[in-house]
C-alpha cells in the first residue's frame, strides 16, 4: 500500500508541476512537451488503478496521435518557435480568479462527499472485462463512436481544404 | 488509497485546464488545455470505475480518449482555416461577434 | 279636476240660509271666464279674423250678463242680505289655510258690475280705436287678463287673494302703459308707474302679514273685519296695520305723494287710460279700505273725528291735484289729475265715515270718468295729437264726441241731476255729520275747482276755431257708442241714491256678521246740496269768465306770489325731481359706486387672483415639476440605459474566453449552490 501512495505522489506531483507549467509557459513548442508528460502522468495514474488496457490506449492515442497532431498544428499556424512574450490575454485575474474559485468549490464537494472512501481493488477487471463490456452492453456506444471518428474525419477535411 | 486523492488531483488538473483555456490566445494552446481537462475527467472516470468495481469506467474512459482525438482533429482544422484567413491566430482578434 | 270646480261652502253658511245662494255661490264664475280668454287670445288670437277682439268681447258679454245675474239676484235676497261665502282650500300646514274663495256682498256685486260694463265698453271700443294696432292681438290679451285679475281681486274671501288680484293688476297696468315702448318715454311712464306702486305696496304685504298674525293666523277678510270691530284685536296692532295697509292704498289708488305715476301713465293708449287708470284699478285702493273697513274704521278711530290719516291724504290729495289740473295742455294729463283729485275725495270720504257716499262716488265716477276718456280718446284719434293747443272748435266737427263729453263734465263737476252731483254731495254730507268740518271745507274747494278746469278744458277743446292740422272726423260707431251709453248712464246713474229712492244704500252695504250696523246714513241736507251746486256753478262761471271774457288774465305776470305759484304748479311741485334727483340718486349713487368697487376690487381681484395663481402655479410645475422632476426622471432614466448599457457592452465583446470565463464561473456557482443548498 506504501508503495503505491508513494508512486501516487510522485507521478501527481509531476503531473500538477506539468500542466501547471503547461498553461503558463510562453513556449509553445515546450507547452506541448509538457502535455506529454501529463498524458504519461495519467497513464501512470491509470495502471496504478489497474486499468492497464486505459494506459496503453493513453500512451498510444494521446501522445502518440494527439500531442504529434498538436505540434503539426503548431508548426503550421507558424506559431514562433521559442518565446513568445504575447501568449496570454488580459483575462489572466479573472481566469485566475474563477479557476480557483472553481477549485474552491470542487475541493469543498469532494470532501463533503467522499472524504474517507478508500479504494479496494474487489474484482479483476482485465482487458478480456473491458471487450466484453465494449462489444456486449455498450456494442451501440461503440459504432457511435466509430462513425463519430469518421465524421470528424471527414469534417476535418472538408473544413481545412483548400478549394 | 483514498478515492478523494485521485479525485482531488483530477480536479486540480481540471483547473489549471480551465484557467489555461481562459487565459491563452494561441488557439493551440487553447486546444491543449482542453486536452488537459479530458484527462483529468479521464483519471476521475477510472477512479470511481475502480472505487466502485465496475467496468464502466473503462468503457466510458476508452470512449472518451476517441472523441478527444475526433474533436482535437475538428478543431485543429478550424485552427488552420483561421490561421488561412487572417494569418493570425490570436483568439482576441476573432471578435466579429463583438457587440 | 272636477273636485276643483265643486267648491265647498262653510258648514254654518249653508246650514244658516237654505235660502238658496244660487248664482251668488257661482260668482268665481265671473273672473274665470276672462282668464280662460286671455289664453284663448294668447294662444288662437292672431289666427282669427277678427284678431282675437272677438274672443274678447265675447267673454266680456258673458261675464257682464252673470254679474248683472248676479247683482239681480242679490238684490232680490230678502235684508238684511248676508254675504255668500265659499273657499276652496289648497293647502294647509300647521293650521294655515291657503285656498282661493269668494265673499259675495252688496260691494262684491256692485264692483263686479262696473268692472265688467266698463271692460266691455272699452273692448268695444278698442276694436275702433286700435285698429291696425301694431300690438292689437296682445292688446286684447293684455285687456281680458287685466279684467281677469280686477275681478279675482275683487270677490277675493281673503288677503292673500286680495294681494293676488292686486299685483297682477299692476302687472297689467305696466304691460299696458308700456303698449307702445318703442318709445322711449312709454317704457318710462310703465316702470315709473310699477315702482312707485311697488313702493306702496310694501306697506301692503307688511300690513296683510301684521293683520293675519293679529288675527289669530287668519287671512280671511270677514273674520279679520269682526275681531277689528269687537276688539279682538290690540288696537295698536290696527293702527300699525291699517297704516301699512293705507300705504299700499297710496300708491295704488294715486294718492299724495304717490301720485306721481298716474299722469305719467297717460303714455298708454286711451282705452287703457279709461279702464285702468280711471275707473277700475286705481279704485283698488279705495275699494280695499272699503273691504277692510273694520280695520280702519277700528285703527284710525274715525268714529271720533278730527283729523284722521287717511282722510288727510285723502283731503290733500284734492287739493293739489285739482291745482294741477289747471295748468295742463295735455287733455288726458287733465284728465289723469282729475282722477287723482277724485280719488282723493273717495278716500277722504272713507276717512270721514262716510263709506257709503265713498263707494257711491266711486260708482258714479266709474262711468262718467270713462265717458271723459273715452271722449278725449275720440278727440285724440281725430286730431292725432294730446294737446288741447291742437285742439278747438271741435264742437262742429264732432259732435256726438262733443255731447257726450260735455255731460260727463258736468257729472264730474257735479252739477244736479247728474250722477257726480248726488254721490259728491254725500261725500260733503258725510264729512258734515261725521264732525269733520275742515274737510267739508276741502270737499267744497275742491268742487269748485272741478268745475273751473273742466270747464277751461272743456272751452279750450270745443269752442273758437280749430287750431291743429288736417280736418278732424267723427269717430266710427265702435268708438262713438259707448260713448253715448257710458254719457246716458252718466246722466241717470246717480238717481240710483237720490232721497226718497236710496236704493244703492240699500243694496250695497258694510255689514259684519255678529257686529250691529254702525255706519250711519244720514238724511239729505239740502242746505249743503245748495250750497255744493252754488260753489259748482261759481267754478264754471270763474273759468268762463276767464276765457270769455279775460277776467283775472295776466294775472300771473302782474303778481310775482301768483307767477310763483304757477312755476311750482307747471313743474308738479317738484316732486318728481325730489323723488328722482333727491331720494332715488341718494341712494342709487353710493349702492352703484359701491357695486362697482366690489365688482373691480373683490370679483375681478378674485377672478385675476384665481388666473395669477393658475400661472404661478402653472411656473412651479414647469420649472419643478417638469423640468427637474419629470425631465430629471425621463433624461435618468435614458442616461442608466445609456450607462449601463455601456458597461454591459463589454461583456458583449466577441472574445470566446470571456464567454467561457462567465461560464466556468457561473457553473461553480451553480454547483456550490446546488450542492449545499439543497
Amino acid at each position: 500500500m506504501l508503495a503505491q501512495n508513494i508512486i501516487f505522489g510522485i507521478l501527481a506531483f509531476v503531473m500538477i508541476v506539468a500542466a501547471f507549467r503547461l498553461v503558463t509557459t510562453k513556449n509553445v513548442v515546450r507547452a506541448a512537451l509538457f502535455l506529454a508528460i501529463v498524458l504519461a502522468g495519467a497513464a501512470g495514474q491509470f495502471i496504478l488503478l489497474a486499468a492497464e488496457f486505459v494506459a496503453v490506449v493513453q500512451v498510444l492515442v494521446y501522445i502518440g496521435a494527439i500531442v504529434v497532431l498538436l505540434l503539426f498544428g503548431v508548426m503550421l499556424t507558424r506559431a514562433p518557435i521559442g518565446r513568445d512574450a504575447d501568449v496570454d490575454n488580459d483575462q489572466r485575474l479573472v481566469g485566475g480568479l474563477v479557476a480557483l474559485f472553481l477549485l474552491g468549490a470542487l475541493a469543498a464537494v469532494l470532501a463533503d462527499a467522499w472524504g474517507d472512501d478508500k479504494i479496494s481493488f474487489g474484482t479483476v477487471q482485465g482487458v478480456g472485462e473491458v471487450s466484453d463490456s465494449i462489444f456486449g452492453p455498450y456494442v451501440i456506444a461503440f459504432e457511435v463512436v466509430s462513425i463519430l471518428l469518421l465524421a470528424a474525419l471527414v469534417g476535418a477535411v472538408a473544413i481545412a481544404r483548400r478549394d | 488509497m483514498y478515492l478523494n486523492q485521485f479525485l482531488f488531483l483530477s480536479a486540480v488538473l481540471f483547473c489549471l485546464g480551465v484557467y489555461g483555456v481562459l487565459v491563452r490566445k494561441n488557439g493551440v494552446l487553447v486546444l491543449m488545455s482542453i486536452e488537459l481537462m479530458l484527462n483529468a475527467v479521464n483519471i476521475n472516470l477510472i477512479a470511481f470505475g475502480a472505487f466502485q468495481d465496475n467496468v464502466a469506467g473503462q468503457v466510458f474512459a476508452l470512449f472518451t480518449i476517441a472523441v478527444a482525438a475526433a474533436e482535437v482533429g475538428v478543431g485543429l482544422a478550424i485552427v488552420l482555416v483561421i490561421f488561412r484567413n487572417r494569418a493570425s491566430i490570436d483568439l482576441d482578434e476573432v471578435d466579429l461577434m463583438k457587440g | 279636476m272636477l273636485d276643483l270646480l265643486a267648491v265647498t261652502a262653510p258648514a254654518d253658511e249653508a246650514a244658516a240660509h237654505a235660502v238658496d245662494a244660487g248664482i251668488l255661490g257661482y260668482a268665481w264664475l265671473i273672473p274665470l271666464i276672462p282668464a280662460v280668454s286671455f289664453f284663448v287670445i294668447l294662444f288662437f288670437g292672431k289666427k282669427l279674423p277678427k284678431k282675437g277682439s272677438e274672443v274678447g268681447i265675447t267673454a266680456l258679454l258673458i261675464s257682464f250678463g252673470l254679474s248683472c245675474a248676479t247683482a239681480a239676484k242679490w238684490i232680490g235676497l230678502d235684508a238684511p242680505r248676508q254675504p255668500v261665502e265659499r273657499h276652496k282650500t289648497w293647502f294647509e300646514f300647521g293650521g294655515i289655510d291657503i285656498g282661493a274663495g269668494i265673499a259675495v256682498d252688496g260691494l262684491t256685486v256692485m264692483m263686479l258690475v262696473v268692472v265688467t260694463f266698463i271692460s266691455l265698453m272699452v273692448h268695444v271700443y278698442s276694436t275702433g280705436y286700435m285698429h291696425g294696432d301694431r300690438r292689437f292681438t296682445y292688446f286684447f290679451a293684455a285687456l281680458s287678463l287685466f279684467t281677469a285679475a280686477m275681478l279675482t281681486l275683487v270677490v277675493a274671501d281673503n288677503t292673500l287673494q286680495l294681494m293676488i288680484g292686486w299685483e297682477l293688476v299692476g302687472l297689467c297696468s305696466f304691460m299696458l302703459i308700456g303698449h307702445w315702448w318703442e318709445e322711449g318715454a312709454n317704457s318710462s311712464a310703465a316702470i315709473k308707474a310699477f315702482i312707485t306702486t311697488r313702493t306702496g305696496d310694501v306697506g301692503l304685504m307688511t300690513g296683510i302679514i301684521l293683520l293675519f298674525f293679529a288675527a289669530g293666523r287668519n287671512f280671511n277678510i270677514a273674520n279679520l273685519n269682526r275681531l277689528a270691530l269687537t276688539d279682538g284685536i290690540e288696537h295698536g296692532l290696527l293702527l300699525a296695520g291699517a297704516t301699512l295697509l293705507f300705504l299700499g292704498v297710496m300708491g295704488k289708488s294715486a294718492q299724495f305723494p304717490l301720485h306721481v305715476w298716474l299722469p305719467d301713465a297717460m303714455a298708454g293708449p286711451t282705452p287703457v287710460s279709461a279702464l285702468i287708470h280711471a275707473a277700475t284699478m286705481v279704485v283698488a285702493g279705495v275699494y280695499l279700505v272699503a273691504r277692510l273697513y273694520g280695520v280702519f274704521w277700528s285703527g284710525f278711530s274715525i268714529e271720533a273725528g278730527g283729523i284722521n290719516l287717511v282722510a288727510l291724504i285723502g283731503g290733500i290729495t284734492v287739493i293739489i291735484a285739482a291745482l294741477l289740473a289747471f295748468v295742463q295742455d295735455d287733455v288726458k294729463k287733465v284728465l289723469a289729475y282729475s282722477t287723482v283729485s277724485q280719488l282723493g275725495y273717495m278716500v277722504m270720504a272713507l276717512g270721514v265715515g262716510a263709506w257709503t257716499a265713498a263707494v257711491f262716488h266711486l260708482f258714479t265716477h266709474a262711468f262718467f270718468k270713462a265717458n271723459l276718456f273715452l271722449g278725449s280718446g275720440s278727440l285724440i284719434h281725430a286730431v292725432h295729437s294730446n294737446n288741447m293747443s291742437d285742439m278747438g272748435g271741435m264742437r262742429k266737427h264732432m259732435p256726438t264726441t262733443f255731447w257726450t263729453f260735455i255731460v260727463g263734465s258736468v257729472a264730474l263737476a257735479g252739477i244736479p241731476p247728474l250722477a257726480g252731483f248726488w254721490s259728491k254731495d254725500e261725500i260733503l254730507n258725510g264729512a258734515f255729520e261725521g264732525d269733520y268740518q275742515l274737510f267739508l271745507v276741502v270737499g267744497l274747494l275742491g268742487a269748485f275747482m272741478t268745475a273751473a278746469y273742466m270747464t277751461r278744458a272743456c272751452y279750450l277743446i270745443f269752442a273758437g276755431e280749430f287750431r291743429g292740422h288736417g280736418h278732424p272726423h267723427e269717430s266710427p260707431p265702435s268708438m262713438a257708442w259707448p260713448l253715448r251709453i257710458l254719457a246716458g248712464l252718466s246722466l241717470v246713474v246717480g238717481l240710483l241714491n237720490a232721497p226718497g229712492i236710496a236704493k244703492f244704500t240699500d243694496w250695497v252695504a258694510f255689514e259684519v256678521e255678529g257686529v250691529p250696523h254702525f255706519l250711519e246714513h244720514h238724511d239729505f241736507n239740502i242746505g249743503l246740496a245748495a250750497l255744493s251746486t252754488i260753489v259748482a256753478l261759481l267754478g264754471i262761471g270763474a273759468a268762463a269768465g276767464y276765457y270769455l271774457r279775460g277776467a283775472f288774465k295776466g294775472l300771473t305776470a302782474r303778481s310775482g306770489l301768483l307767477a310763483t305759484g304757477h312755476k311750482v304748479l307747471v313743474n308738479k311741485y317738484y316732486l318728481d325731481a325730489l323723488f328722482v334727483d333727491g331720494i332715488i340718486r341718494s341712494i342709487q349713487y353710493p349702492v352703484a359706486k359701491a357695486a362697482y368697487w366690489i365688482n373691480q376690487n373683490v370679483l375681478d381681484g378674485a377672478v385675476n387672483g384665481v388666473g395669477k395663481g393658475a400661472q404661478g402655479a402653472a411656473h412651479l410645475t414647469y420649472d419643478y415639476i417638469d423640468q427637474m422632476l419629470i425631465d430629471g426622471a425621463v433624461n435618468g432614466a435614458g442616461l442608466s440605459a445609456e450607462e449601463s448599457g455601456e458597461g454591459l457592452r463589454h461583456t458583449q465583446s466577441g472574445r470566446v474566453q470571456q464567454y467561457a470565463a462567465y461560464l466556468f464561473g457561473a457553473s461553480a456557482l451553480a454547483a456550490l449552490v446546488l450542492v449545499f443548498v439543497t
